[in-house]
C-alpha cells in the first residue's frame, strides 16, 4: 500500500473509533428527545459519570475490563433513571423550557460534584492487554478494535430492542403519542425510565471506552464530547436512532479530517460551524421527518 | 391596615416616584466611591449587580417575553468584551480613556448587536429546541473563534486591562438599557414580541411583522449583553475566551428563571440575588454569620462545612436552579410586574394588586 493511501485508512479506522463512542452518547439524547421531546442536557454529564466509574473500578477495585464495564453500564444506568425520576418527572407537564434547564443544572451539579472528589485530571490504568498489529502500514490496536465492536455490538441490541420488542414498541408508541398510550394499558412511566436507563447505560459504556481510548480524564470532559454528540443526533434527525448512528459517524470523521488538514485547534470551530449550516440549510437532519405545525 | 394599603397604592402609581428613585440613585452611585460609603468590596458586588441586572433583563427579552430559549448571551458577552477591549486599549489615546469609555461601550454593544442580527436570521426558520442549538453553536463558534486568533491573546486571553467600570457608569448603563427595554416591551413591538411567544402563527395572521420584531428583539437583546460584556471587562482587567463559556449563559438563566420570566422586575431580583446569594455562602461570611454558635459547635461546623463552602455553593446553587424550577416553576415574579414599571396607560388592563399583575386567560389555563 501506498503510504498515502495507508496514512487515510489509518485516519478512517481512527474516525470510525471516535464516531462509536459519539453514537454510543448521541443514541441516548435521541432516544430521550424522540419519548419526551426534551434535549437531556445532563446526558453528556451521565458519560463523565461513566468514565469517573471506569477509573474508580479500575484503580479502587481493581477489576478487570469486563466487570468494570457493566459496572459503569449499571451505574450510570441507575443515574439516568434517578435523574429522572427526582429531577424531570414532576416537569413532566410544565413547559418544555423548564425541564430544559433543570437538565442544565442536573448537569453542572454532577460536574461540581464530581470535582469536589477529583479536583485534578485523573490517569485511568489500561484494563485491556494492547496488542498492536502492523497491517501493510496501518497500525490496529487491540483497543481500538474492542471499542469498534463492542459499540457496533451494543447499537445492534439496541436497534433490536427498539423495532423487535414490546418494549421498543411501547417506546415508540409513546413517542407517537403520549396523551393516549396509557389508555392501551401501556406503562408510560416505566417505559420512560427504561428508556432513560438504556440511554445512560450506553452513556456509561461510551464513558468507559473514552477513557480507555483517551486516558486522561476531568469533570468537565462531558460537556465538550456531549454537545458534540448531542450535534451528530441532531445532524441525523433526533429521535431517530438510526439517524443519531449515522450522524456519529459523520461527525466522527468530519474532525478527524479537520484535524487531519488544519490545526488542531480549528477542529471546534469547523464543527459548530457546520452544524449551524446544517440547520440552516436542513433542520430536521438526515433522517429526521419535518414536522408541519397545523394551526 | 386597608388604609395604609391604599397609601401604598396612591405612592406606587405617582409618576414622579420612579424618576425620584433613579435620581437618588444617581447621586449614591456617584458619592459611593467619592466619599467611601462602602468599602472596594462591596462597591465591586455592587457593579457586579448591574451588570447582571443587565444581563439577566436583556436574556428575559428574548427568552421570557418571547418565549425563545437562547443560550447564546456569553457570547454576545465576549463580543462586546473584546471589541470594546481592543477599542479601549489599542485605539483610544490613553489620556482620554475617562471620557471616550463610552464610546467603546458603545461600540462592543453595537458589533454584538449586529451579531444579533445573525442568531436572528434562523430563527425564522426554527424554533424551540433547534433554535437553543444554533445558539449553543453560535456561543461554541465564538469561543473557539477567539480562542484562534493568536492578535487578541488566544486562549490565554488579554490581560492588564486598564480598570474603567465605575459604580456610575454601571448604574447610567443599566438604567438606561433597562429603561430602554421597559419601553420596548410596552411598546406595539413589544406586543409583537408576546404575541410570537403565545402563538407565531396566529400572531403572523394577525399582522404581526414577526421577523422585524424577531430581528429588533434579538439585536437589542444582543446589544445589551455586548454593553454588559463591556463593563464587565473592564471591571474585570482580564478577559479570556473561557470566562465567557456555557457556565456563564447557565448563570444568567438561573438569574432569569429564578426572578421569573416576562418581569423586567423579576429580572433585576433575580440578579440581584443570585449574586448576594453567592457570595453569601463564602466561607467568610458564613463564619461572621454563625459566629454567635457555642465555640465547640462551630469548630465542627468550621471543619466540616464552612471550610468546603467554596466546593460546596458550586454544588447548591445548580441543585437551587432544579429545586426552583420544579417548586416554584414560575420564579419570584414569573409573568408580573412592579407596578412603578407598568406605563400609565397600561395600569388599567393589570389586575390590581400589590404587586400589580399582568396575569393573562393564558396564564391561567396554564396554572398547576
Amino acid at each position: 500500500m501506498s503510504p498515502e493511501a495507508s496514512y487515510w485508512l489509518q485516519q478512517a479506522l481512527n474516525a470510525l473509533q471516535l464516531g462509536s463512542i459519539y453514537a454510543l452518547i448521541a443514541l441516548g439524547y435521541s432516544m430521550v428527545y424522540g419519548i419526551l421531546s426534551m434535549i437531556n442536557f445532563a446526558h453528556g454529564d451521565v458519560f463523565m459519570v461513566g468514565a469517573f466509574l471506569c477509573f474508580l473500578a479500575g484503580t479502587a477495585l481493581g477489576l478487570p475490563f469486563a466487570p468494570t464495564l457493566i459496572l459503569a453500564m449499571v451505574g450510570a444506568a441507575l443515574l439516568g433513571v434517578s435523574i429522572e425520576r427526582l429531577a424531570y418527572k414532576p416537569l413532566r407537564n410544565a413547559p418544555r423550557v423548564s425541564a430544559i434547564i433543570t437538565a442544565l443544572g442536573v448537569g453542572i451539579f454532577l460536574e461540581n460534584l464530581t470535582l469536589a472528589f477529583y479536583p485534578y485530571p485523573q490517569n485511568v490504568p489500561s484494563l485491556l492487554e494492547n496488542i498492536t498489529w502492523h497491517v501493510g502500514g496501518v497500525s490496529i490496536s487491540s483497543l481500538q478494535l474492542t471499542i469498534i465492536g463492542l459499540s457496533f455490538a451494543l447499537m445492534l441490541v439496541l436497534d433490536h430492542v427498539v423495532h423487535r420488542t414490546p418494549v421498543g414498541m411501547a417506546m415508540r408508541a409513546i413517542s407517537w403519542d403520549r396523551t393516549y398510550v396509557p389508555l392501551m394499558g401501556i406503562p408510560v412511566n416505566l417505559v420512560i425510565s427504561i428508556t432513560f436507563a438504556i440511554g445512560a447505560g450506553l452513556a456509561g459504556a461510551a464513558g468507559t471506552m473514552y477513557a480507555l481510548a483517551y486516558p486522561v480524564i476531568d469533570p468537565y470532559m462531558g460537556i465538550l464530547v456531549g454537545w458534540k454528540a448531542f450535534i451528530a443526533a441532531v445532524v441525523g434527525g433526533i429521535g431517530n436512532i438510526r439517524g443519531a448512528m449515522i450522524g456519529a459517524f459523520i461527525l466522527g470523521a468530519v474532525e478527524i479530517m479537520v484535524v487531519a488538514l488544519m490545526p488542531s485547534t480549528y477542529r471546534d470551530l469547523v464543527v459548530f460551524s457546520l452544524l449551524l449550516a446544517l440547520i440552516v440549510w436542513r433542520p430536521y437532519g438526515i433522517l429526521g421527518q419535518p414536522r408541519v405545525q397545523k394551526v | 391596615m386597608t388604609a395604609l394599603k391604599l397609601r401604598w397604592q396612591w405612592l406606587l402609581d405617582q409618576p414622579w416616584l420612579m424618576p425620584l428613585l433613579l435620581a437618588s440613585g444617581l447621586v449614591l452611585a456617584f458619592a459611593i466611591p467619592r466619599f467611601g460609603l462602602f468599602n472596594n468590596y462591596v462597591q465591586m458586588l455592587l457593579m457586579y449587580v448591574g451588570i447582571n441586572i443587565l444581563l439577566a433583563t436583556s436574556l428575559n427579552l428574548v427568552n421570557g417575553y418571547m418565549g425563545e430559549f437562547s443560550l447564546a448571551h456569553a457570547g454576545f458577552m465576549a463580543v462586546g468584551a473584546y471589541i470594546s477591549v481592543l477599542i479601549t486599549m489599542h485605539v483610544l489615546p490613553p489620556g482620554a480613556h475617562a471620557v471616550l469609555f463610552p464610546l467603546a461601550v458603545l461600540a462592543g454593544g453595537a458589533v454584538a448587536g449586529l451579531m444579533g442580527l445573525l442568531v436572528a436570521v434562523p430563527s425564522f426558520k426554527v424554533r424551540g429546541d433547534y433554535l437553543a442549538i444554533i445558539t449553543l453553536a453560535f456561543l461554541m463558534i465564538v469561543k473557539s473563534a477567539l480562542e484562534n486568533i493568536d492578535a487578541i491573546g488566544g486562549p490565554r486571553g488579554i490581560p492588564g486591562i486598564p480598570r474603567l467600570t465605575s459604580l456610575p457608569w454601571v448604574f447610567a448603563w443599566t438604567v438606561a438599557l433597562v429603561w430602554l427595554i421597559r419601553n420596548f416591551v410596552y411598546s406595539r413591538y413589544g406586543r409583537g414580541v408576546q404575541a410570537i411567544r403565545e402563538d407565531e402563527i396566529a400572531s403572523d395572521l394577525m399582522s404581526v411583522d414577526t421577523r422585524r420584531v424577531k430581528v429588533l428583539a434579538f439585536m437589542l437583546s444582543s446589544f445589551c449583553a455586548g454593553v454588559a460584556g463591556a463593563l464587565f471587562a473592564h471591571l474585570l482587567q482580564f478577559i479570556s475566551p473561557r470566562v465567557f463559556d456555557i457556565v456563564k449563559t447557565t448563570e444568567i438563566l438561573i438569574m432569569v428563571y429564578l426572578g421569573g420570566i416576562a418581569s423586567i422586575g423579576g429580572s433585576i431580583i433575580g440578579a440581584t440575588l443570585y449574586v448576594v446569594l453567592l457570595e453569601m455562602l463564602r466561607p467568610s461570611t458564613v463564619a461572621a454569620l454563625l459566629a454567635w454558635l457555642p465555640a465547640g459547635m462551630f469548630d465542627v461546623l468550621e471543619k466540616y462545612f464552612i471550610n468546603h463552602l467554596g466546593m460546596l455553593r458550586m454544588i447548591i446553587m445548580p441543585l437551587l436552579l432544579v429545586l426552583v424550577m420544579i417548586y416554584w416553576p414560575r420564579g419570584i415574579m414569573g409573568k408580573r410586574e412592579f407596578r412603578g414599571f407598568i406605563p400609565r396607560r397600561d395600569k388599567a388592563a393589570h389586575r390590581p394588586g400589590p404587586m400589580g399583575g399582568g396575569a393573562t386567560e393564558h396564564d391561567a389555563a396554564h396554572r398547576p
